[in-house]
């Protein structure tokens, strides 16, 4: 290394602040090195990757060619791995290679701020589990049962090809301008690269997102525990369990994390057979049969109380036991998949591709990409990347495996949760996401509506649902709606053929719906945090009190205003005439990807400050693609003049209908669900305008930043001062030959100071 | 290495890998950090917080710096 640029083409200015002793062991491999490496292609090295394509190509022709009867789940595990790990090797690479340019010699702020709480590195191994359990949660699992209606192929393509070219990409480049920044958060960054109007819009948009976010992950619990006394008893289980794993972590064993983790989790399986037994009482399935609006309510209270309360006691312990169970249940899920290779009957393109249907209303574009956020393209990340993982990164270049690599994880688990939902039989698909205003939510009426949509090769029969129901340990399955009660069937269904049986079809059931409860329950309690504090900030501009965190008025008041935030959609929701998840849903798919757009905005002003013109399309090509889905998908559902799509179209229908002294339309059987319709496609429509034009002013304001880079030339940097490292650490997942040769030196003279100190 | 060697490894690098993902070494990583930072334990040097200490400080820190968790 020495005084050496990084590779000969780079100009030598300001390297001097990294330059090393040459006597000292190297922090980094040079690039010429990495570059070595990569060129040299051994026979095994192409047989390998000529077998990965091969195979891949091999599975995207089963899926998307061929498209047999039915079509083994085998090749939609393959088509995913393949595409990315070729995702992976080569275009994650060329990101690295062109335009983010990782320098090892540059401390990471885990090792310059290093205080070993906050920032401290991390082993890349370990840190990607972490960022991976931070990143995924029910979204992936919910958005591709929905797109399920669409037939296989829409989704599966969004699915891996979204996430190689664009969800992996936003995650990469935010961790690492972040991880530069010393782990700024994006509203930060938003605020120093867009100025104050950008940056303001991009807070307001973040706060409001994280609200719609928030609710509509709440309804889908509410949806799923409504009326199950199994599923309701079991998972409020999970508040005293999290109270005794906080009380043991605080008061008994402080720092034993996976002990009480395990200690929970059996506690969990324990309340999930208790729950079984206790619905099958007289007593239990009345007393836990829950309607979905004091379930709502329950919930709302419940968010309130769990952002008040201290983080040992609750949100910590529930974190522990929803990263364990996270972990563990994704693994056991690809598993059976390859185990039980389910046979999938559903069509590539269903007959709802064109127009729409009773899941999801509207066109295959622009709606699939807002069904399917998570697990393709999902802004929610970008607050993750630049939150706690650009602190406890060890070395620059370990960005690309668990930035780009931890988004391709996500995408596996979506795959995975489409593969699921599609293993179903059709009929149970459609019986249990057609909202109950279709169905009426009973056998007969669900059954007669089904069978009237005319899909080829579905004739549901009234027992097929009863008997399915009972099986699952439920009273019904009609108009289970939101997507968890379908993921749920349909893991149920592959686990049993693994392990118990289809007498154990009902634990399985209802210990996927205790998992996804388990994600979003944590999900909501945090994000209910997170947005109280960004609020307090925001509001500590005005009025300098808020600023004081510990000051416990304005806690309680910003936790209430966020909380009755959410609340007031989510109890809009539960109560939607129309059917709520399917109204509510295109906005959470719209925020999500809004946020994402965002994201690669204010990724696109510093490429632009760094002068990398040439290699701007990485990130203008997703920016360009989310913004035309979410502009044109916001623009159908405020100005579509078909009322199943837009709001105020479905607002009008409704009004004129009340104006002209009607008591009853379409699926509104009464005045006062007709005037619900009202005001609730209002509020609907009202917040897709505020979204989509603070998304577009965020979009402005980077494109502007973006030309005065390129009229200027004037590149300046909002990075921190590059600091010299004194460590090393390989950067993938398995060390390079060079990289292990240097880790060995290393290895060696750490163990020589430990002798010598050892003799002293 | 024999089978039971491989096997024994295998679950020692799964529990290194759980405890660091569920943050068990938290502690650990303090101490060492703190030790490399000031390795005389001379009167100007910091006291280093007990593993209780600790744990109670990250959590309270937490209390005002509450990490999100995804969808």
């Amino acid at each position: 290394m020495g005084t050496m640029p990084r590779t000969p083409h780079d100009s030598t200015e300001g390297a001097e602040a990294l330059d090393r002793d040459p006597a000292l062991l190297a922090v980094a491999l040079d690039q010429t090195t990495h570059d070595a490496e990569e060129a040299h292609w051994t026979p095994a090295k192409i047989a390998l990757w000529g077998g990965i394509s091969l195979l891949g190509g091999l599975s995207w022709v089963m899926l998307a060619v061929v498209r047999g009867e039915t079509v083994n789940a085998i090749w939609f595990v393959f088509a995913a791995v393949c595409t990315y790990l070729i995702g992976y090797r080569f275009y994650s690479n060329y990101i690295q290679k062109h335009l983010l340019r990782p320098d090892d010699r540059r401390a990471t702020p885990a090792e310059y701020k290093a205080d070993g709480k906050d920032y401290a590195a991390t082993d890349r191994r370990v840190l990607f589990g972490h960022h991976f359990a931070a990143i995924a949660g029910a979204g992936p699992l919910v958005g591709p049962v929905l797109a399920a209606q669409m037939g296989y192929l829409p989704g599966t393509i969004w699915i891996i090809f979204g996430v190689v070219l664009a969800g992996a990409v936003q995650d990469y480049l935010v961790l690492f301008f972040s991880m530069r920044r010393g782990g700024r958060s994006l509203g930060q960054m938003a605020r120093d690269e867009l100025g104050k109007v950008g940056g303001t819009a991009a807070l307001i948009a973040t706060l409001a997102i994280m609200v719609i976010i928030v609710a509509i992950l709440a309804l889908v619990v509410v949806n799923a525990l409504a009326a199950s006394p199994w599923g309701v008893f079991s998972v409020s289980m999970t508040i005293p369990i999290a109270l005794f794993m906080g009380c043991y972590l605080r008061f008994f064993r402080p720092g034993k994390v996976s002990e009480i983790s395990i200690i929970g989790f059996v506690l969990l399986l324990a309340a999930i057979i208790g729950g079984g037994m206790i619905s099958n009482t007289e007593w239990g399935a009345a007393f836990f049969h829950v309607d979905p609006v004091p379930l709502a309510i329950g919930i709302i209270v419940y968010g309130f109380v769990a952002a008040i309360l201290p983080v040992w006691l609750l949100l910590a312990p529930r974190d522990y036991l929803s990263t364990f169970m996270k972990i563990g249940t994704i693994g056991m899920l690809a598993l059976a998949i390859i185990i039980v290779r389910p046979e999938i009957s559903v069509p590539a393109f269903s007959e709802f591709t064109a127009n729409g249907g009773p899941v999801v209303s509207g066109s295959l574009f622009p709606f699939l990409f807002v069904t399917i956020a998570c697990g393709a393209l999902s802004g929610f990340h970008a607050l993750i990347a630049s939150g706690t993982t650009p602190k406890l990164i060890e070395k620059e270049r370990q960005t690309r495996f668990i930035g780009y690599g931890g988004m391709l994880m996500e995408s596996f688990v979506a795959i995975m949760a489409l593969v699921a939902a599609l293993s179903i039989d059709r009929g149970i698909y459609f019986a249990m996401n057609s909202s109950p205003a279709l169905t009426g939510g009973t056998v007969e009426g669900a059954v007669a509506f089904v069978n009237s949509l005319g899909l080829t090769g579905v004739n549901l029969t009234p027992e097929v649902l009863t008997q399915t129901a009972k099986d699952v340990g439920e009273a019904s399955i009609v108009s289970r709606t939101g997507g968890a009660p379908t993921l749920s069937v349909g893991l149920a269904n592959i686990m049993q053929q693994v392990v118990g049986g289809s007498g154990m079809m009902a634990f399985w059931y209802h210990f996927a719906i205790m998992f996804e409860a388990l994600f979003i329950l944590t999900a909501v309690d945090a994000g209910t945090r997170v947005a109280r504090f960004m609020l307090q900030d925001s509001l500590g501009n005005f009025f300098p009190k808020f600023k004081n965190t510990s000051w416990r008025a304005g806690a309680w008041l910003t936790t209430g205003i966020m909380v009755a935030a959410w609340g007031a959609v989510l109890i809009m929701g539960v109560t939607d005439p129309l059917g709520g998840i399917n109204t509510l849903f295109p906005l959470f798919g719209i925020a999500n990807q809004l946020l994402a757009a965002i994201a690669l905005a204010v990724c696109m002003a510093i490429v632009a400050k760094r002068g990398m013109f040439k290699y701007l399309w990485i990130v203008a090509l997703p920016l360009a693609f989310a913004a035309v889905v979410t502009i044109s998908a916001s623009f159908l559902k405020i100005f579509s003049t078909i009322p199943a799509v837009g709001y105020f179209a479905q607002n009008r229908a409704f009004s004129e209908a009340l104006a002209a002294g009607e008591t009853s339309f379409g699926t509104a059987k009464t005045v006062e669900a007709m005037e619900a319709v009202v005001r609730n496609t209002m509020v609907q429509g009202i917040l897709s305008i505020l979204f989509v034009v603070l998304a577009i002013i965020v979009m402005v304001t980077a494109i502007q930043a973006t030309w005065r880079s390129w009229k200027s030339r004037d590149f300046g940097t909002n990075e921190d001062p590059a600091v010299p490292s004194q460590m090393f650490a390989p950067s993938g997942f398995l060390p390079t030959p060079a990289e292990k040769e240097l880790g060995a030196r290393w290895d060696a003279r750490a163990r020589l100071e430990k002798s010598g100190r050892s003799k002293r | 290495m024999n089978t039971v060697e491989l096997l024994k490894k295998g679950a020692r690098d799964l529990a290194w890998f759980v405890k660091g993902v569920m943050g068990d070494d938290a502690y650990d990583k303090y101490k060492a950090h703190h030790e490399s930072r000031h390795p005389s334990a001379g009167a100007d040097a910091p006291p280093v917080m007990t593993e209780r200490e600790f744990w109670r400080d990250q959590t309270d820190r937490q209390d005002t710096n509450p990490q999100g968790r995804c969808c």
